[in-house]
This record gives structure tokens, sequence and C-alpha cells, in this order.
């Protein structure tokens, strides 16, 4: 993973998109390239009842990862989309693109390369992108947290949990 | 003389390391009215420094050493060439390790102090007693206890040994993970207990509560509840006016004159520039890895083999952090993200027992340790999916309904374990890198093996909807770093004597984890401090009798 220096300067690059009226552009991903990982991401961490990936904006995480603590994966990425877009072109020769299949077919090509080191990371930069800190370019508004359970406070009160609650109202 | 000083002034005492050993040190040396310069390798960070920031502080983090800059190399055994690779992990600023520590704070046992002769010889090992007993320790532990702020219960742990006082603060409020483990326990007829952790349970001496914020071990607090030594005893030592705090200062060598003692120490400032501060003495509080490294390096051609190194035994009898560690998941929410990590405790099977036919114990606890990208990477089970709509569901329930349980095994010192310098990799600063070599004794593995089996009786007598663990492996890395400069009374099968003084040098003084004989149970911290505030009362004092 990234030094801190790295993540500083991808936090200042993530504060100053946020801070933008535009659209956030992307640093390091063209827009075929983004639509491509944004459709593997969705199926990663799925949007339904709740946010996914999606809506979080996990591409614009990693699009920042990319471009700032996490440059020397680029090569990974760019090999790891190309073998998936060979992979889709296999499985599914009436296709055009990787975001243009149905969700059905995206699972299906993930499982298809499951197994290399593209997916583990695009897997570990999505749940990333949906979880940490939205400073970073994801996690839009909390969502992932939300999605979790986490309640993002910096003070908390007991009883924190069912049990601890139970407890202290046995003993009462 | 007042701080701060020249390198060119001979202060009394420089003490390199700013941990739970060196600030300790410091600040009863600077209290006892001495001159003190601490050398740190780390920054030195404020409580503004700190965030909740998982990516900054989960991986990489600044608070621990970063093998970019400062690359060690491991191997099992000495016949292996040992590898490039990230073993040991230490706090690397002002406070050092307290700084980021999850803060549980036992006391050791009055066994864990002469078990050689309870338990008899293990061949092949270095297994033996220590130069003291629990209780000429025991006045030192409260005294750590009541200067940091320990929060616990005293008499609820039954296997504990006797206490002159109780701990200054009452125990942290119990977590939902403590209450399930405290119901299988019980159930199994054990004797749970809440844990003593280095964290303020109520306002103390002027520091203010913790806030159960949950960003506690890995990450640095932020309102000074946790008892690093960064909020607590290197204050009190910069209070004093005699202790100067000196940051970013690697030392690379402790400097001794024609007559064998030491007259100062070699460090690199931010810049890298070379300083000599001249010192009456020195205490050397690095830790258990950066320590055995640092005598290593200071050869002369009067201590040819490193310095205090007559007996051979600088850097090995390494012990390595051990333990298992079960998770389970229940019906309602713990949210036990929230807080401190340890609420509650077990020492049952703490005390090795011959009817299971190895040596070892363990202290096991409730806890949950992830925060919230932490459990979305690595904290479901490894047989359920890891990405997908199931997956996504999965983490909704399995976040907030979760909880882990760690053990803390004995680690048994073998010779053959160590700390040496590599004879090629170098770090960034040209100084030879640090080579581990480690592997588990047998009965380190027999024991986990044991010890996870009972963790999982009690998270399923708790009544857990799943159980789940990942095994035992042979570690290659630790973060608790024991045993490379054992303290004893014989100069031939030991580094210092039983005030933590070298042997071979008058006017060298060690103390961290590296002095431990044995390993406890883990959690070494109390013990490092009680260690630490016991050789600084010998240091002081043989000081004023012009005996150092």
């Amino acid at each position: 993973m990234a030094t801190w220096p790295e993540i500083l300067a991808a936090q200042e690059h993530a504060r100053a998109a946020a801070q933008s009226a535009e659209p956030p552009a992307f640093g390091y991903l063209d827009k075929p390239a983004a639509a491509d990982i944004e459709a593997l991401a969705s199926e990663i961490i799925p949007s339904g009842d709740t946010p996914g990936a999606r809506e979080a904006g996990v591409v614009y995480f990693i699009d920042r990862a990319l471009s700032t603590f996490d440059q020397g994966r680029q090569g990974l990425y760019r090999a790891g989309l190309e073998h998936a877009d060979s992979q889709r072109k296999a499985l599914f020769p009436a296709s055009q693109s990787i975001s243009g299949l149905t969700s059905a077919e995206r699972v299906e090509l993930l499982r298809s390369i499951e197994r290399t080191e593209f997916f583990q990371l695009l897997r570990d930069h999505t749940i990333c992108g949906f979880l940490s800190d939205p400073s970073y370019g994801g996690n839009r508004g909390g969502v992932g947290w939300q999605v979790i359970g986490f309640d993002n406070q910096h003070q908390h009160h007991p009883p924190f949990g069912y049990y601890d609650a139970e407890e202290k109202e046995g003993s009462r | 003389m007042r701080a701060p000083f020249k390198p060119s002034e001979t202060v009394d005492f420089v003490v390199i390391g700013s941990g739970a050993a060196g600030g300790s040190v410091a600040k009863e040396l600077a209290v006892a009215g001495f001159s003190v310069v601490v050398l740190e390798q780390g920054p030195y960070y404020r409580e503004k420094d700190f965030t909740h920031d998982e990516m900054k502080f989960n991986f990489n983090s600044p608070l621990m050493n970063d093998t970019k800059v400062q690359p060690q190399t491991f191997r099992r055994t000495e016949e292996e060439t040992a590898k490039a690779q990230r073993s040991v992990g230490y706090g690397r600023q002002v406070g050092g390790g307290t700084v980021h520590f999850a803060a549980n704070y036992w006391r050791f046992h009055e066994l864990d102090f002469n078990e050689r002769t309870i338990w008899g010889e293990i061949p092949g090992t270095g297994f033996a007693d220590w130069p003291i007993t629990y209780a000429e320790l025991e006045p030192y532990y409260t005294k750590a206890e009541y200067d940091v702020g320990v929060s616990g219960l005293a008499g609820a742990n039954p296997f504990e040994g006797p206490r002159s006082k109780p701990y200054p603060l009452p125990p942290m409020p119990v977590k939902s993970s403590g209450v399930l483990f405290e119901r299988g326990a019980k159930k199994l007829g054990l004797h749970p207990f809440p844990a003593p952790v280095a964290v303020i349970s109520k306002d103390f001496r002027g520091r203010v509560a913790c806030v159960h914020c949950g960003f506690c071990a890995r990450f640095g607090c932020e309102v000074g509840a946790k008892s690093s030594s960064l909020a607590t005893v290197i204050p009190m030592a910069l209070h004093t006016g005699l202790c100067e705090v000196r940051a970013d200062a690697y030392v690379r060598k402790i400097e001794t004159g024609a007559n064998g003692r030491v007259t100062g120490a070699i460090y690199f400032d931010k810049n890298r520039k070379e300083i000599f501060q001249k010192a009456r003495a020195a205490v050397v509080c690095a830790n258990g890895a950066e320590t055995p490294r640092l005598l290593l390096m200071s050869k002369s051609n009067r201590f040819p083999d490193g310095l205090a190194n007559s007996s051979g035994l600088v850097g090995k009898y390494l012990m390595f952090d051990v333990g298992s560690t079960a998770q389970a998941v229940f019906e309602h929410p713990l949210n036990d993200y929230k807080s401190i990590e340890v609420t509650r405790l077990i020492h049952d099977y703490y005390a090795a027992d011959p009817k299971r036919g190895f040596y070892g114990g363990a202290g096991i606890d409730a806890r949950f340790n992830s925060n919230p990208l932490l459990f979305g990477l690595r904290g479901m089970p490894r047989d359920m999916p890891q990405w997908g709509a199931e997956f996504k569901q999965n983490l909704g329930e399995y976040f907030t309904r979760s909880m882990t349980s760690m053990s803390h095994a004995t680690c048994l010192p073998l010779e053959g374990n160590s700390i040496s310098l590599d004879p090629e990799l170098k770090d960034a600063w040209g100084l030879p890198s640090m080579r581990v070599t480690f592997k588990l004794h047998p009965d380190d593995v027999k024991n986990q093996h044991f010890i996870l089996a009972r963790q999982r009786e009690i998270l399923e007598a708790a009544g857990a909807k799943k159980v789940w663990d990942n095994g035992v492996w042979d570690v290659s890395g630790s973060v608790h770093l024991m045993g490379t400069c054992r303290m004893g009374n014989d100069p031939v099968k030991s580094v210092t004597d039983k005030y933590n003084r070298a042997h071979d040098v008058p006017n060298l003084f060690i103390v961290d984890g590296s002095s431990f004989v044995t390993s406890g149970r883990q959690q070494p911290t109390g013990t490092i401090q009680a260690l630490a505030y016991r050789a600084a009362d010998f240091i002081a004092k043989s000081a004023k009798a012009g005996a150092v």
C-alpha cells in the first residue's frame, strides 16, 4: 500500500475535486476504462435496496488511487482490464464492452478472473472506495458506512450494543 | 543545567527511545534531578495529528517503522539466507508503541518470574527463571499504573499476584463482546474479569476520560485518554525543565571511551547530519529489536562483537507475539466497533499444566479489532462469499454483530531466534538492516491449538450463531519484541544484571522488552514499564551515590 505523504496528496486531490461545482473529472482513467471499472465494481458491491459501489463513487476513489498513492499499479489495471475484455469477447462474442454487459454476464465474467491479481486488487480497491474516509473520493456521503451499520460519531456512549444494554437493564 | 542542552554539554543521561520504557526512565531520572536527553528515531506527533483515517493508519502506518526506508530481512533458521521481508513492527515516534497500542495492561503473574523452577527444564530452549520476583517488581507496577492511569478492577482476577493498591481508575464500561464472553466463560466454570487497560475511564491528572470513539489500537488517541508515554510520562519529564526530547534523532552508535565506559551517543538528525551527544551514562530503551541492533552496531576495538555482548547473547532469545484468534457472530447488534478493543479476559489457562502434554499457557480476551474498512477487507469468514450481493448483505450483518477473541500465549526463548545485522542489506542511512531469525518451538504450536479450542468453546457457550477461525501458523513477524538482551545474575548467560545494568559496561543500562527472560503471556507493556520504573529507581540511587 501507499505511504503517508502519497495518501495526503490523494486526499488533497479529492478535497479539491469535492469543492468544485463541476462533476469530478478523472485524473488517470479514460472514460471507457472508467465505465468498465465502475461496471465491475458495481458487481463486487452491487446496488439494490441500499447503495452500492456505484452510488458510493468507488470509481472516483480508484481513479485517485491510480493517479496518486497507487500509481505503481496503473500497469496492473491496464493489463487486467485488457485481460477482462478478452474474457468478455470469449464468453459473450456478441457484446461490445464490459460496461454494456448485463449484470449476470458481468458476474460470470468476474468469476472467470476471480483468481487473478487484478481481481484481488479491484476487489480491495472497491471495498476501500466504499468504506474509507469520504475525503478519498469514494464512500460519498458516508453511504458505505451506512450500509454496514457504522455510526460515524467522534464519541459514543454506553450501552454500545444489545447485550451490554441487556446486562445493564438486568443489573438494575 | 536546564533543557534544552547542547550536544557538547555532558548531560547526566542520554536515553535512547521514548516509548513505554524510555519515557518512564526519562521522567523518573528528570524528577530525581538529573539532566536527560531523549533521542527518538521517529517524529513528534501531537494529538491534532491523530485522526480516524483508516487508509492512513491501518496500512503502512506513519506511527510505525517503515520498511521502505528501514528494510528488514527474515529467515526461519540460521542455515538459511535471509530474504528482504517485513518482520517486526514497532511504534516509531515520541511515545513509541504506546501511541498506537491496544492499551492492554496486564501484570505478569508470580509464576512468570520463576516458571523454570516450577515447570523444570525444557531441553533445547533457554527457558529460565528471571533474576527478580513478582514481589520485587510489584511496587513499580503500582507506580506505573498510578503515573499513567490504568483502569481495572483489583481482585477480579483470581489468578493474579498480590497488589499493594487497587487500580487508580474503575474498569471501562463493558461492551457486548465482553458481556457475551463473560456469559460463555461462566457457563464453562471459568473466571472472566474486566480487562485492565491503559485508558482512563474517568478524568485523571488533568486528562479527559475516554470518549469511546472506537479508533484505539493502530490509532493515536486524539483526546489523550490513552495512557501513552506521549500523553503521560513525556509531558511529566518535560515539566521538570531537566529533560529534552529530540525527535527525528536516529542513533547509530553508543560511543565508549578507552576505559570501556559510555561517553555518549552518535545520531543522525532530521537532515541526516551526524551529532554526538555527550553523556555520563546511557539508557537504551529502543525496543526488543532496535536495542540489540544498536548494541551490535556499536562495535569498537574494545567491544569487537558489539557493545555489552561478551556473552554473545545480544539479539538472541527473541520472543514474538504469539496467539490464536477466533471470531463469532450473534443474533443481535454488538456494535463492538465502539470504544476500546478489549473489555473482558480470562486467565484460567494462564498457568502451564503438565496434563496437557506440552508447556504453555495463555490469557484469552474478548474484543473487536476492526474498523469499517479493515472489516470490509478481511472481516468475513473465509468460507463465505468475499464479493457480490451476498457479501454486501452479510457485511451489513456481521460488522455490527460479530466479535473476536484473541489469545496471548507463551513463546519459548530459543537461542536460534534472534535479531542480528544483515551482512548485505542497508537502510536509507547506510546502516546495516536488522535480520530476523525466528521459528516457533513445537510446544508453542501445540499450546495455540489447545487455546484456540478453548476460545471456540467459550464463544459457542455464549450462544454464537457461527464461530470461525483461521487456524494456527508459524508466525514470521511480531509487534511484541522480547528477550534479546535478557537479564540475569550470570554474565555468561545474560546481558544485563537484575537492575538492567549491562554486565560489561557500568554506565550502560538496557531497559525494554529486550530485558525479558520469558514471554509471560504477552501484553508486555505493563511489565516493560514496571521494569523501567524499577531500573530508574536503581539508576538514580546509584548515580547519587557516585556508583554509575
